[in-house]
């Protein structure tokens, strides 16, 4: 052995020539290996392959001159974005690539943003500086942000748009989720902006249950909140019998008498058994509630509680004191004091109280309860964390119950516990959190809720948009949220415009639901008799529309209230209500408009004017418009509908002054038909 | 090595990674009857966001040879990677339908999905249907859609919407009806919403919105529309994703 290496060393170095011959070798093939290594290189292969995929197109030269060899970059020392992905994905920037199937070859769809200003990791994640497949797009040792499944790829939106954007569903309804489902109750979210997120639900308070229903309902809600209401957004806690009884035990135990949130009315329902079902509907009861029908379908708006077996649920006595008025018991409800009479109250509460399920407490039998169990419900209690949600007397709203979200969408995936068999990556691990909390730990406290797939999806990609990359990204891209508003009307009228909950549908100075019009520029838009006809009576605008505006039974008091504080603080500065006349206009000025009405503006395709002729279902019916809105509302809205009402679908057909004033002309004079003249006599 | 494959493969990873985590083993079900033949009952033709799932399931139903259903015949989906099913297999119900709910690929453009049976001699029984995913652009357009459009170019009313179709004298033409719109060319179909129908001696029932929506709001809808149209439209180039 020893011989054969001191034969080798003197083949190879046995005189100074041999040595730097071989050295000189070794050297030479040692320096060979970078240029190789580049030859190599995937990157070369890729770009080998665009130019033969593009040499039989008739664009080939064009093509060609856009090309450009060698390692491409995108560097945006701003962003902190080195992507070299264009030198594989050669063809993102040529428009004629859209029918490539081969990637990495084929067009980038298109965006709103431009390559060169955002790079590619910005949205896609993945390791922009590597230049192999494998380094680029999924994790390694040195680095695991790995490419973002396209199903999130709206949550790199959301880095910088705070707000909803038109084109983000996934994201809007994620976000929407995270407030709405009451996430964020237990999980802090503070955003970039420094704002933390608001939750939108509004549980309530369990401070008075004993009031409204029964040990039996609320044990029976405990082990299975979507048996009583499918659309509940109640999470099951998973809760054994003997700790649902002691929750139930505690909960009445610990709640208070409200006077006056019980009453027993001597009035008697209507006789008529249809009574109840016309109320429900007149009352438009179901804008906000739903009920589920025989076929299964759940009917109705999602502001109030499903209604479906509430029969099983409330106390007579609680209900009838609830619709007569609920701010007795709840004073910041968002359900509006009716002012129904006692032979109403009787009539609507009898019809709900016929919605039953005899299945759901049959099963339910508690004894009385022990100290003993109320003291063990009320650690149960504050062990799972009630109070974040709801009010409970006696105890605090825990702060930081659950772990902070703010940043979780670049959380180190070291840090995570992945469940057998799953992908190791962040979506997945957030995703499967969501689906099934308790799988990862039998003694977890978050509880299970009822999410679909695409929900979960949504939430998935809300939260990921919730990353390291936000908070350093420079603020002059951030895009805020239309700011929040929490405007309240002043004075008696305010306070009469909060018991009515006007804000639970309407929409003023920012606030409030989208449900109804806007009402902030009110003032300006409608003459005054028709707001006092309009309270009293509510007819409707629109032939089409399901949800309308109930009648509350107002006193002639209250409606003047009402209307003088809406004409007097809800004006428009670029309408001067006055400026125009309602009449008074030449009968050339009105045969104009009506020409323009039904010929170059064919506005009798969305509106009604004629009820003989015009089938329009969209706009509001104009018949009486002259006596609804004002001249000079109407002649700024043919203007420019969008000014008056952002987002409105009315267009804009920038309209000459000249044709605006003979359609003002033509619908001032549309006072209604002779039905409206005869009931006013 | 073919790093072609590779990388078209890794690419494509996006849309597999969630497949993977849930795939039910197919091997556990076990048919326990033949079917001679498929027709989809539910589900085709749809338009669904680019990587979600798609609104509806997607509904087939197995029949014999005299045409009545078939229960405890195994269908099988497929389609082109990147294309997730749950459950990618399943026994058909005591009506002879099965049922998966499908997610697109991260792409937009029309995928072909396939259903497929075996018979009792053991033969494949395969039945073809046609899903759209919607990229950004017409996402994006379809939501304009709903907002400004679809009250009169859409014939069904739901329960949230009650359609203007009926109420008008000329009627316009549904998005989806190719054999019209295809035949107009984008710079068309920009004039007509951007000026309105009397722009190219149409009614002037359709209104001119190129005062109230943006240039990009337009090519938005544009993408839309040729992304729905049927027979697909020829810009839209040609379908993507094949089996």
């Amino acid at each position: 052995m020893k011989e054969k290496l001191r034969s080798l060393w003197q083949k190879l170095f046995g005189d100074s020539v041999r040595a730097f011959g071989v050295v000189s070798l070794v050297f030479l093939a040692s320096m060979a290996i970078a240029p190789a290594k580049n030859f190599f290189s995937e990157w070369r292969h890729y770009q080998h392959g665009y130019l033969s995929t593009i040499r039989n197109r008739s664009e080939a030269n064009t093509l060609r001159r856009h090309f450009q060899g060698g390692i491409q970059q995108i560097w945006l020392p701003d962003l902190g974005v080195v992507d070299r992905c264009t030198s594989c994905h050669v063809g993102l920037k040529e428009p004629t690539l859209t029918d490539v199937a081969q990637q990495p070859y084929r067009k980038h769809p298109v965006i709103p943003h431009n390559l060169d200003q955002f790079g590619c990791t910005v949205c896609h994640r993945g390791q922009g500086a590597a230049t192999t497949v494998a380094e680029a797009h999924s994790s390694t040792l040195a680095w695991e942000q790995p490419i973002l499944p396209a199903k999130y790829i709206e949550s790199s939106c959301g880095q910088c748009h705070r707000g909803p954007l038109p084109g983000t569903p996934q994201l809007n309804l994620g976000r929407k989720l995270l407030s709405r489902s009451g996430c964020v109750h237990c999980h802090t979210v503070k955003l970039p902006d420094g704002s933390t997120m608001k939750a939108t639900d509004d549980p309530p308070s369990l401070s008075h249950i004993a009031d409204k229903t029964t040990r039996e309902w609320i044990y029976a809600w405990l082990k299975d909140p979507q048996a009583y209401a499918v659309t509940s957004t109640m999470p099951n806690f998973k809760l054994s019998d003997a700790d649902a009884r002691d929750i139930s035990a505690f909960l009445i135990a610990n709640s208070a008498l409200v006077p006056g949130d019980n009453v027993t009315l001597s009035a008697k329902a209507s006789s008529d058994p249809t009574a109840g079902a016309s109320l429900y509907g007149e009352s438009f009861c179901a804008s906000c509630h739903a009920v589920q029908n025989a076929a299964g379908n759940v009917v109705g708006g999602d502001v109030g509680p499903e209604l479906t077996r509430i029969g099983s649920k409330v106390k007579p006595q609680w209900l009838q004191a609830w619709v007569r008025n609920p701010r007795v018991y709840d004073p910041p409800t968002a359900m509006p004091h009716y002012r129904f009479s006692d032979v109403q109250v009787v009539t609507l509460t009898g019809f709900l109280l016929a919605k039953t399920d005899s299945d759901l407490l049959a099963n339910v039998h508690l004894d009385a309860a022990t100290p003993e169990q109320i003291a063990h419900g009320k650690r149960l209690v504050s062990d799972y964390g009630c109070a974040s949600c709801h009010e409970i007397p006696g105890i605090k709203k825990p702060e930081n119950f659950a772990p902070e979200l703010s940043r979780i969408g670049s959380k180190p995936i070291t840090q995570l516990i992945f469940l057998q068999g799953m992908q190791h990556t962040l979506p997945d691990y957030i995703a499967g959190k969501i689906k099934q909390p308790r799988a990862f730990a039998p003694r977890l406290k978050m509880p299970q809720y009822t999410f679909t797939s695409a929900q979960i999806d949504a939430l998935t990609t809300a939260l990921l948009s919730l990353n390291d990359r936000s908070y350093s990204l420079p603020p002059s891209l951030a895009v805020a949220a239309p700011p929040e508003s929490d405007y309240q009307p002043a004075g008696k009228a305010g306070k009469l415009m909060t018991d009515l909950a006007c804000f639970s549908c309407h929409r003023i100075n920012g606030h409030g639901s989208d449900m109804a019009p806007d009402l902030t520029w009110e003032g300006s838009s409608v003459q005054r008799d028709w707001l006092v006809q309009f309270f009293k009576n509510p007819g409707t605008l629109r032939p089409a529309l399901i949800r309308r505006m109930p009648k509350f039974n107002l006193t002639d008091g209250e409606i003047n209230e009402l209307t003088d504080y809406i004409m007097t603080v809800y004006q428009s500065p670029a309408v001067d209500r006055d400026s125009m006349p309602l009449s008074g206009y030449s009968q050339g000025q009105t045969e104009l408009g009506k020409q323009l009405f039904y010929g170059t503006y064919s506005c009798q395709g969305c509106h009604i004017v004629d009820t003989k002729t015009d089938k329009g279902y969209i706009g509001p019916t104009l018949t009486q418009v002259g006596s609804r809105l004002t001249a000079a509302w109407i002649y700024q809205w043919m203007k420019n509908p969008q000014a008056l009402r952002p987002g409105t679908i009315e267009p804009n057909r920038a309209m000459s002054d000249e044709d605006a004033r003979a359609l003002t002309a033509f619908l001032t004079s549309q006072k209604g038909g002779g039905k409206q003249e005869a009931a006013k006599k | 090595m073919n790093r072609f494959a590779s990388g078209v493969l890794i690419l494509s990873v996006a849309a597999l990674a969630a497949s993977c985590s849930r795939k039910p083993d197919s091997a556990a079900l076990k048919p326990t009857a033949f079917g001679a033949a498929m027709v989809e009952s539910s589900g085709g033709k749809q338009f669904g966001q680019a990587a979600t799932p798609l609104p509806q399931p997607v509904v087939v139903q197995v029949n014999d040879e005299q045409g009545a259903a078939v229960t405890g015949a195994l269908v099988e989906f497929a389609a082109a990677p990147g294309v997730t099913f749950d459950p990618a297999s399943a026994l058909t119900d005591s009506s002879g339908q099965a049922t998966t709910n499908v997610a697109l690929g991260g792409m937009a453009g029309r995928y072909q999905i396939a259903a497929s049976t075996l018979d009792k001699t053991h033969k494949k029984v395969e039945l073809k249907m046609e899903e759209i995913a919607l990229g950004y652009q017409q996402t994006l357009g379809r939501r304009l859609n709903e907002q400004y459009c679809d009250r009169c170019h859409n014939a069904e009313s739901t329960a949230e919407r009650v359609s203007n179709y009926d109420n008008l004298e000329v009627k316009p033409h549904p998005f989806t009806e190719g054999e019209t719109l295809n035949k107009l060319s984008d710079a068309d179909l920009t004039a007509i919403i951007t000026y309105g129908g009397p722009a190219l001696n149409k009614s002037a029932l359709m209104p001119a919105w190129g005062n109230t929506l943006k240039k990009a709001d337009v090519q938005a809808l544009i993408a839309y529309i040729r992304a729905v149209s049927d027979p697909p439209s020829r810009s839209a180039g040609p379908v993507y994703a094949k089996n």
